[in-house]
């Protein structure tokens, strides 16, 4: 069998299985559609070059197999050719780099609406802290964590008094409503990936990062670590719970703040007190 | 200690030109001039002993067999590591053995394995020390002796990085890229001794390698034979002398990096280690940053891809051209191709970091540069296929492996501008999509070039031809195998699969590509073992190959011209070759045979009509 027969079943392998693939984009369930929009845009002209590039090569394979004698072309270059070419891609690559540049402007300016959550990644589990009625994150520092101050928040900044501390993996959303994702981590990088979001960004002890998106179908959804953070890697899930408006408030107001964990600690010592003295 | 080249003692004007005698008052009127050597030739220094010759050896061609065989054999190494990994990963209750912690190990070792200490040790080092001193017609490197250290040097670093496997805690599972804090810190396998041996052995690898590359350079910009311009090089050369400065740039960023993690490690600095909590207690550390070390490694990983491809896209040239029997296309654009993609290669390494929590602006610039690289790397693809066009195509085991490399190059090089398209890249970076991509184009597409080159130069370097029917098999086999293992792999991370998992447990989306897992995992098994077929090819050619006999590939490039086959030490028995023309003049209209060799004298193909010499 001609080598040229194996190879053009290569390539119409490749097409028939990108056509017929059970395995696709797990289904979109934010606003970011547009980075759906330009890898099938990425698809269709880079999947395009690879077939040509290939059928070409396929038919110069059989037609010009080995012949003793055969008359070769003799033409070291061919500026004509090699300029058109040059330019062509240029273009193509343009085509590909000028909407992937706009879309990912839009992935770094968050919009002014946005909801702040605040992540905590840590070897290996995750928790959430949002900002109270003042809509501002207290402060915080991971030297400043202990058993009472489980965020490590400032003590004296006044706009964490009011944060809700969510100690839990699983965070409630609210759909139709951008949410900016602050990310924090205590020892090594990790990444709060939700596939069905395709934002992500890296957790990084020391600065804080954030990335956004909208969720917009009501459903749960797994959170993997999607940055190599040793061996419980692979175990670091969370869940996400995308509700509507009035679910997703019933839930917060069942949540603790950074002051009602203050005077709960407060309590615990003033029992812990009587007790001793009552024993006494 | 040399006594074989006399002719050192002749005065420097009688051995101007071959062909110039009785015309030196017009020199440049005589079509076969050459400019003269600017320099006498130098002794070589000659082992007698077996140790001498052998093992601490100085002939640049035993080096590059020494470093072949090391590289390789640790090549087979991160085989079996991938099997390993792959196992767990389409059976994952078939190896009890396995534990969270090995599967770390493996991925780590692996991946450093395949990138550093084979792939590049095999280009530069193998093919490198092999291929330099021949084709630009010099009698051996500039600098023997560093050039024997610098292989010592390497074997050495092997050995450590061997040895990590035996230390209490094994090697490190920090991942191949090593990112603190992790990489340091107890929560990785292997973060006390394993980490520490893998950051020596790196700095013992880029400190030998330093001594071979200052080598290949300088015997490139200097020791290349009468008549050899830079224009007139193979594009081997060309790849090879690029991807050797980008070395020489790129490493340092490698080095400093490892020097400064040990001291993070073992003297408590803090580089790249901000105030860390671990289980409950601040650690001792303090105002390092750990994106720093992510820019020092990808200055150093993003070149590190060019250091293995661009002496790949050189060989491959030479081998398609030869058995295409045609001139490469555009030769100058692919020369500086090469160097453009070179240079090029600095600006775009934050590509690897679009998600590690840089300044966000970044993103702008390095997706630009990223997607400006793709320019000259598609011109160098259509360059390949045009040289099939219209060509007389050889349709052996080189030759297969040419084609397996274009179709494996254009589709990983195609996901590549997936990958480098920062909006796209948010999504599938940290899938399967990113391991299917780099491995597509760095794993099998030099794979491809490497065993291409096996079965050209094989006949050179032993004097014996490889079996072309076990040649075609083993490609099929490896060829059709590792298209099956990675194109499929692409569209795990459509699904969102990430890398690095031991185990997805049953994530809805994940159980959908079980099925996808346990194929992969099959091929890999065959695409691994059917190498056994390229090791008994070679093994039994050594003693049963037809024997080669002169410039069996009917070649132009010089290092089939030796007198003797396999050429001995010093290359060029008593002269050196004056060069005449480039190396690809194939069937040149006019000329009588379909090929004429780089030392052929216009004057003895005079009816030829050569356009660019």
């Amino acid at each position: 069998m001609h080598p040229g027969i194996i190879f053009l079943g290569v390539i119409i392998g490749s097409v028939l299985f990108h056509i017929f693939t059970p395995w696709w984009w797990t289904d979109i369930a934010s606003n970011w559609g547009a980075m759906d929009d330009t890898i099938n845009l990425t698809f269709w002209i880079g999947g395009g070059v690879f077939i040509l590039v290939c059928l070409f090569m396929v038919y110069c394979v059989f037609k010009f197999s080995y012949k003793e004698g055969r008359k070769v072309e003799y033409k070291p270059e061919d500026h004509k050719l090699e300029k058109i070419l040059t330019i062509a891609t240029t273009v193509g690559v343009i085509a590909l780099l000028a909407p992937g540049l706009i879309v990912y402007n839009n992935y770094i300016n968050t919009p002014k609406n946005a909801l702040q959550v605040e992540v905590n990644a840590w070897q290996w589990g995750w928790q959430y802290r949002l900002p109270g009625e003042d809509g501002i994150l207290g402060t915080a520092h991971v030297a400043k964590i202990s058993d009472n101050n489980p965020f490590g928040i400032n003590l004296d900044d006044p706009n964490g008094k009011d944060d809700i501390l969510i100690e839990d993996d699983v965070l409630h959303l609210k759909t139709n409503r951008p949410v900016k994702i602050l990310l924090r981590s205590l020892d090594v990088l990790h990444n709060y990936y939700v596939p069905q979001f395709r934002a992500k960004m890296d957790a990084i002890p020391g600065i804080i990062t954030y990335y956004w998106f909208e969720p917009n179908k009501i459903g749960e959804y797994e959170v993997l670590c999607a940055e190599y953070c040793g061996v419980g890697h692979y175990a670091m899930r969370a869940k996400v719970i995308v509700e509507s408006e009035d679910n997703y408030k019933s839930w917060i107001n069942e949540q603790e703040t950074f002051s009602d964990l203050i005077a709960k600690q407060e309590n615990n010592k003033l029992k812990k007190i009587l007790i001793v003295k009552n024993n006494d | 200690m040399s006594d074989e080249y006399n002719q050192k003692n002749v005065p420097l004007e009688a051995q101007s030109s071959d062909t110039i005698s009785g015309t030196s008052g017009t020199p440049s009127k005589d079509i076969d001039y050459v400019r003269p050597a600017e320099l006498p030739e130098q002794d070589l220094y000659h082992g007698h002993s077996f140790i001498t010759k052998w093992i601490f050896c100085q002939d640049a061609k035993i080096i590059g067999v020494q470093y072949f065989l090391t590289a390789v054999f640790t090549g087979i190494v991160g085989l079996v590591l991938s099997w390993l990994m792959r196992l767990q990963l389409g059976y994952p209750d078939l190896v009890p053995f396995i534990t969270a912690e090995h599967y770390y190990q493996f991925v780590t070792m692996h991946g450093m394995i395949m990138v550093v200490y084979f792939l590049t040790a095999l280009f530069l080092g193998g093919f490198g020390n092999y291929l330099i001193p021949l084709m630009v017609g010099a009698r051996d490197m500039v600098f023997p002796y560093v050039n024997m250290v610098s292989f010592w040097m390497f074997f050495i670093a092997v050995c450590v990085l061997m040895a990590s496997f035996f230390v209490p805690g094994g090697p490190t599972g920090a991942g191949w890229t090593l990112y603190p804090p992790q990489a340091i810190l107890p929560g990785t396998p292997g973060s006390n001794m394993g980490i520490i041996l893998m950051l020596v052995s790196l700095s013992l690898f880029v400190i030998g390698f330093t001594m071979g590359g200052l080598n290949y350079i300088i015997t490139i910009l200097q020791a290349r034979t009468r008549g050899m311009t830079l224009m007139r090089m193979p594009l081997t050369i060309w790849g090879i002398f690029t991807a050797t400065a980008l070395a020489m740039l790129a490493f340092p960023a490698l080095l400093v990096s490892c020097i400064m993690m040990t001291l993070d490690k073992m003297l408590e600095t803090s580089f790249f280690m901000p105030t860390i909590v671990q289980a409950g207690e601040v650690l001792d550390y303090g105002g390092g940053s750990p994106v720093l070390f992510q820019h020092l490694f990808w200055f150093f990983g993003h070149p590190e891809v060019y250091i293995v491809a661009l002496p790949a896209f050189g060989i491959v040239s030479d081998l398609i051209s030869v058995h295409a029997r045609k001139n490469i296309f555009g030769y100058r654009m692919m020369v500086w191709a090469i160097v453009g993609i070179g240079g090029l290669s600095f600006f775009v390494w934050a590509h690897h970091m679009y998600v590690s929590g840089m300044n966000p602006w970044f993103g702008f610039f390095f997706a630009t540069t990223t997607l400006i690289i793709a320019v000259p790397t598609a011109l160098k693809v259509y360059n390949w296929i045009i040289t099939l066009f219209r060509a007389n195509i050889r349709m052996n085991t080189v030759m297969l492996f040419c084609l397996g490399f274009i179709v494996t190059f254009v589709n990983g090089g195609i996901t590549g501008i997936f990958l480098g398209n920062v909006a796209v890249d948010i999504p599938l970076s940290d899938t399967y999509f990113v391991i299917a991509h780099f491995h597509m184009v760095m794993g099998i597409a030099p794979l491809m070039v490497i065993m291409g080159a096996v079965y050209h130069w094989f006949p050179l370097v032993t004097g014996r031809m490889l079996s072309e029917k076990l040649g075609k098999w083993h490609f099929w086999f490896t060829f059709l195998g590792a298209y099956s293992i990675y194109f499929p792999m692409h569209y795990l991370g459509f699904i969102g699969v990430p890398r690095r998992y031991f185990e997805m447990y049953d994530s809805p989306y994940v159980a959908s590509a079980t099925g996808l897992n346990e194929f992969i995992t099959l091929a890999a098994l065959i695409v691994g073992f059917s190498q056994l077929i390229f090791i008994y090819n070679i093994v039994s050619s050594l003693s049963i190959g037809k024997p080669a006999g002169k410039n069996p590939w009917k070649a132009n490039s010089l290092e089939w011209l030796t007198p003797e086959v396999p050429p001995a030490h010093g290359n060029w028995g008593e002269k050196l070759p004056v060069i005449h023309r480039w190396p690809y003049d194939f069937n040149v209209p006019g000329a009588k045979e379909d090929y004429i060799t780089q030392t052929t004298p216009p004057s003895e193909v005079i009816s030829a009509e050569v356009e660019k010499t």
